[in-house]
C-alpha cells in the first residue's frame, strides 16, 4: 500500500453552512405549483409530440448522398401520394432528414403500403438509416403499458417508502416524485420533444432516482429524530437537509456529467432520452430538498419512536 | 467493518478473476474465441439490432382467415362423410363458427349423426389433464338439421398449430435469405416475431413473407370453364379470379373447389427459365402421392385444361398434351426472374396457414448501427474519464479506492451480461454509463459518512468503521427503488428499452457488491498498512 500517493480530496460542497432550506420551502413551494399548473395547462393545450410508438403510423430517417438534403424537393415528392400529413424535418446533420407519416386508415397493411410508397418516391438518392412502422393495435398496445408502468412504478415506490418509514415520508415522497414528472412532461410539451417510449423510461429511470435521493435525506432525517428529540422539527429538517448536502449534490453533479456527455456525444437517436434523464436529475435533486422533506415540517413527524403517541406538528415554518 | 478474513479475501479476489474470465471473449472475435479449450466460457455480448444493424418485424397471423378455411374445410368433411353413409342433404350452409346441415330424410338423422359424430375429437391436451374436452359439438336442430360448431379450445389448439407451422415456415424463409442468426419467436396467442441482424434489403423479406403461398391445382368446369362473369358456387364448383399478373387478367374461372394435388405434395420448386420462350418459370416436382393423384388426373382429362391457383388466383389453365405421370412439371404465370425466385422459396418453404401481417416494423441501417457505437463509445470514454477526475479530485486516495472498485463493477456488469448472453443496446450503453455514474453514490454515501464522523472527533479507523456501517442502510434503501422502476421498464418494454433496464438492473447490484467488497478490502488494506506508523492516522479522504 506504500506505493500508493496519499492525498487528501477538495471538499466541494462545505458542511454544516446551514443554508436556510426551510425559508426558502415557502417560496419554493410557491414555484413548484405554478410549475406544476403550467405543466398541465400546456400539456392540455399544446399536448405531447407523440412519437410512432404511441400514435402510430411511419417514422424514416434518410441521409442525403448528396451534400445536403434538399427538403423542399423531399416535401414536392412525398406531399402528392394522399397520405395525410408528412413531417419532413431536419435531423441532426445537414444530410439527414426526418420523415413522419401520421397513421393511415386501414390498419397494419395500410402503414406498409404508405411506407412503400414514401420509399419509391424518395427514390435511389437518399439512404435508409432507420424505419419504424407501428401498427394501430401495437400503439394502443404501448400507449396503455406506458402508463400502467408510470403509475405502477409510483405506486410501489409509495409502498416501499411508507414499508421503510413513517407514512408522512410516503407522501412527501410521492408528491416529490409527481412534481418531478409533471414538470418534467411540462417541458416536453412546451419544447415540443418528442415523446415515446424510450422518453417513458427515462421517465422511470428519473422516478427511481429522486426517490433515492428521497430516501437519503429521509433516512438521516429519521436518525435526527431519534437523536434530537427536543429540537424544533423545521430546524432538524434543516439541519438534515444540509448534512445530506454534499451526498446529494455530489451524486448528481456524476450522474449529470456523464449524461453531458451522452447528450453531446450520443448521437442523435438518444438525444431526447438523455435529455429528459438530466433535466429530470436537476428537478428531481430540486424536489427532494426543497419539497419532499420541507413537506415533512407540514405533515408533522413522530418525535419519539419508543412508541408513545405524536407530537403536535410544529406550528411555524422559519 | 474493516475486517476481512483471508477466506472473504480470497473469494472476492476469485470473483472478480470470474469476471474477467467470463468478460474475456468480448475482446476477441469470434473465431479466435471458438479455438479456446472448452471449459473456458466463449459468450460475447450480444450487439442489438440497433447497434447492428437489422430487422425487428413484428407479424400477426389473420385468425379469420384461418377460421374462415377451417370452416370451409369442416364442410367439405361433412358432405364427404354423409356421401359416405349415403345419406342425401338438402343443402349445407356456413354458420359464425360452424356449419348447418340439412339432410333430405328425417329418418336418416340418428345415422347422420353417428356419421358426423366421428368428426368429433378429443383434443391433444385432454389426453394430459383428462378431462372430456372435444374439437367439435354436434348438435340436432330441428327434425332435419344438424349444427356442428368448433368449440373454443378446439379453436384455440388449431390457432395454435398453425401459429407452430407458420413460425417453421417463416425460418425457412428467413433462411432463404441468409443471414446470420435470426430470431424467430412466437409473441403472445398471434404473433411472430423476426429478427434479422444485418439485413440490408428489408423489401425482400417482408414480399417473401408477405405471401401465403398456396398453391393447388383444380379441375376445370367442362363447359363454363372461363368466363368474363363470376358464376355463383354450385355443385362443388366456385368462381376464381385469373392472377394480376396473368394474360387473362379480368376473366373469371369456374373450378372444382377441392383441389386435385396441393402444394403440401410438393417436394421440389425451383426457378429457371422455359426453352422455348424464355420465360422466368417454376419447375416442380411432387411426392409420390401428389404424382400419383396427378398422374391419375391427367390420364383421365387429356385435350381438357387444367387451373394452376396460387394464393387462390389461377396463374394459368393450359390444356393437359398427355398423361404426366413423373409427377414434375412447370409453372408459367408472368414472372420476372426475381418474381420466380420468390416464389419458388416461398413454394419450397411450405404455404403460411393464413397471411401475415406486419403489425411493427423497426429497421436499423448499418451505417446507423456503426455511427451509434462510435457515438456511444465516445461518449462513455469523455464521461467515465470526468467522472474519474471528479472522484479522484474531490476524494483523494480513497477517491483511487473508488475508482477501483468502478472499474471492478464495469468488468462484473460485462461479465454477467456476457454469461446470460443478453444484448446490449444503445439505449443498454447509456444505461451502461449511468449506472457507471450512479455506483458513485455507494461510495459517496460512505465517504461523506466517514468525513462527518471525522469532523465529530471520531479517531481514523472508527470514523471509516461507523461511515461503512452505517451508510449500508441507506445504500440498500436507494438502490433498491431504483432497481423497482428497472424491473417495471423490463416489464413494459420491448428491445432498446429492455436493454436499458437490464443494463441499470445489473449494474445495481454489483455497484452494492462492489461498493461492500472490493472498495472496502482496499481500505482496510490501507488501514492495516497504515498501523504501526504514527499514532494518529490521516485519512486521504
Amino acid at each position: 500500500m506504500n506505493f500508493i500517493p496519499q492525498f487528501k480530496g477538495r471538499q466541494l460542497f462545505l458542511p454544516k453552512n446551514e443554508l436556510p432550506i426551510m425559508a426558502f420551502s415557502r417560496m419554493a413551494f410557491f414555484a413548484s405549483m405554478v410549475a406544476m399548473v403550467a405543466s398541465i395547462v400546456l400539456w392540455s393545450s399544446m399536448g405531447l409530440n407523440f412519437g410512432v410508438d404511441f400514435k402510430g403510423g411511419s417514422m424514416i430517417e434518410v441521409r442525403a448522398k448528396a451534400e445536403r438534403a434538399n427538403i423542399a424537393d423531399l416535401r414536392a415528392k412525398t406531399g402528392g401520394l394522399g397520405l395525410g400529413d408528412v413531417q419532413i424535418t431536419s435531423f441532426g446533420t445537414p444530410q439527414d432528414v426526418l420523415i413522419r407519416i401520421e397513421e393511415q386508415p386501414g390498419g397494419a397493411p395500410a402503414q406498409q403500403a404508405a411506407l412503400k410508397k414514401i420509399t419509391d418516391a424518395i427514390g435511389d438518392s437518399y439512404e435508409q438509416r432507420r424505419v419504424e412502422v407501428v401498427g394501430p393495435a401495437v400503439s394502443s398496445e404501448l400507449r396503455t403499458t406506458g402508463i400502467i408502468a408510470v403509475l405502477c412504478s409510483i405506486i410501489a415506490i409509495i409502498l416501499y417508502v411508507w414499508f421503510r418509514f413513517e407514512w408522512q415520508f410516503a407522501i412527501g415522497a410521492v408528491v416529490a416524485l409527481v412534481h418531478d414528472v409533471l414538470i418534467t412532461i411540462g417541458v416536453f410539451s412546451l419544447f415540443q420533444f418528442e415523446f415515446d417510449l424510450s422518453t417513458v423510461a427515462a421517465l422511470l429511470t428519473i422516478l427511481g432516482y429522486s426517490v433515492n435521493d428521497t430516501v437519503v435525506v429521509s433516512d438521516r432525517i429519521r436518525e435526527n429524530l431519534r437523536k434530537y428529540k427536543r429540537m424544533e422539527l423545521p430546524a432538524l429538517l434543516n439541519m438534515s437537509i444540509n448534512e445530506t448536502l454534499s451526498r446529494t449534490l455530489m451524486t448528481s453533479l456524476t450522474t449529470l456529467i456523464v449524461l453531458v456527455a451522452l447528450y453531446v456525444l450520443g448521437g442523435e437517436v438518444i438525444r431526447n432520452f438523455t435529455f429528459a434523464m438530466m433535466f429530470g436529475i436537476i428537478i428531481g435533486t430540486y424536489s427532494s430538498i426543497f419539497i419532499a422533506a420541507p413537506l415533512l415540517s407540514f405533515l408533522g413527524v413522530k418525535r419519539d419512536w419508543s412508541g408513545i403517541a405524536k407530537e403536535a406538528p410544529a406550528a411555524t415554518t422559519t | 467493518m474493516l475486517y476481512f478474513s483471508p477466506a472473504k479475501i480470497i473469494s472476492i479476489v476469485a470473483v472478480l478473476l470470474a469476471a474477467v474470465i467470463f468478460a474475456l471473449p468480448n475482446l476477441f472475435d469470434k473465431e479466435t474465441v471458438a479455438s479456446w479449450p472448452d471449459w473456458m466460457p466463449k459468450k460475447q455480448l450480444q450487439l442489438g439490432l440497433d447497434l447492428r444493424g437489422g430487422a425487428h418485424l413484428l407479424l400477426t397471423m389473420d385468425t379469420k382467415e384461418l377460421r374462415e378455411n377451417m370452416l370451409d374445410n369442416l364442410r367439405e368433411d361433412v358432405r364427404a362423410k354423409l356421401r359416405e353413409a349415403k345419406i342425401g342433404t338438402v343443402g349445407t350452409g356456413l354458420t359464425s363458427d360452424g356449419v348447418r346441415v340439412r339432410i333430405a330424410r328425417p329418418d336418416d338423422m340418428e345415422a347422420a349423426l353417428k356419421a358426423l359424430g366421428e368428426l368429433s375429437q378429443p383434443l391433444t391436451t385432454s389426453f394430459l389433464t383428462g378431462s372430456d374436452a372435444r374439437n367439435l359439438e354436434v348438435a340436432q336442430q330441428g327434425s332435419q338439421g344438424i349444427i356442428l360448431r368448433l368449440t373454443e379450445a378446439g379453436l384455440r389448439q388449431r390457432v395454435t398449430d398453425a401459429m407452430g407451422g407458420a413460425i417453421e415456415t417463416v425460418r425457412r424463409r428467413v433462411d432463404a435469405v441468409g443471414t446470420t442468426e435470426p430470431t424467430i419467436a412466437r409473441q403472445g396467442e398471434e404473433r411472430i416475431l423476426v429478427q434479422v441482424p444485418g439485413i440490408d434489403d428489408t423489401q425482400q423479406l417482408k414480399d417473401l413473407l408477405g405471401k401465403t403461398a398456396k398453391l393447388s391445382f383444380h379441375e376445370v368446369h367442362p363447359s363454363q370453364g372461363r368466363s368474363a362473369e363470376r358464376l355463383p358456387s354450385r355443385n362443388g364448383y366456385v368462381a376464381f379470379p385469373a392472377a394480376d399478373g396473368s394474360d387473362e387478367r379480368g376473366t373469371w374461372y369456374y373450378l372444382k373447389k377441392v383441389p386435385v394435388v396441393a402444394g403440401d405434395d410438393l417436394v421440389e420448386a425451383n426457378p429457371g427459365f422455359d426453352q422455348r420462350t424464355q420465360e422466368a418459370i417454376i419447375s416442380f416436382r411432387f411426392n409420390q402421392s401428389g404424382a400419383r393423384k396427378f398422374g391419375r388426373f391427367t390420364s383421365q382429362n387429356v385435350n381438357r385444361p387444367f387451373a394452376i391457383v396460387l394464393d387462390n388466383k389461377v396463374l394459368s389453365a393450359p390444356n393437359i398434351l398427355e398423361p404426366i405421370l413423373g409427377g414434375s412439371g412447370q409453372i408459367s404465370g408472368g414472372f420476372t426472374a426475381d418474381t420466380a425466385n420468390q416464389l419458388a422459396i416461398q413454394l419450397k418453404s411450405g404455404a403460411l396457414p393464413a397471411k401475415l401481417t406486419i403489425e411493427e416494423e423497426r429497421t436499423v441501417g448499418p451505417s446507423l448501427g456503426a455511427d451509434s457505437i462510435e457515438s456511444g463509445r465516445l461518449a462513455g470514454i469523455v464521461g467515465i474519464t470526468a467522472t474519474v477526475a471528479l472522484i479522484i479530485f474531490v476524494y483523494g486516495t480513497f477517491g483511487l479506492f473508488a475508482i477501483v472498485g468502478l472499474i471492478a463493477n464495469a468488468l462484473l456488469i460485462v461479465a454477467i451480461m456476457s454469461a446470460i448472453g443478453s444484448t446490449l443496446t444503445l439505449p443498454g450503453i447509456a444505461g451502461l454509463i449511468l449506472t457507471i455514474g450512479m455506483a458513485v453514490d455507494a461510495n459517496v454515501l460512505i465517504y461523506e459518512r466517514i468525513r462527518e464522523e471525522l469532523r465529530n472527533g471520531k479517531t481514523a479507523v472508527n470514523a471509516i468503521d461507523a461511515g461503512f456501517g452505517r451508510a449500508m442502510v441507506t445504500i440498500l434503501d436507494s438502490q433498491l427503488t431504483t432497481f423497482a422502476a428497472a424491473v417495471i421498464m423490463f416489464w413494459l418494454g420491448s428491445g432498446p428499452i429492455r436493454g436499458f433496464a437490464v443494463t441499470l438492473s445489473i449494474g445495481i447490484f454489483t455497484s452494492i457488491f462492489t461498493a461492500v467488497t472490493v472498495v472496502r478490502l482496499l481500505v482496510a488494506l490501507w488501514v492495516r498498512s497504515q498501523r504501526g506508523k504514527a499514532r494518529h492516522i490521516e485519512v486521504p479522504l
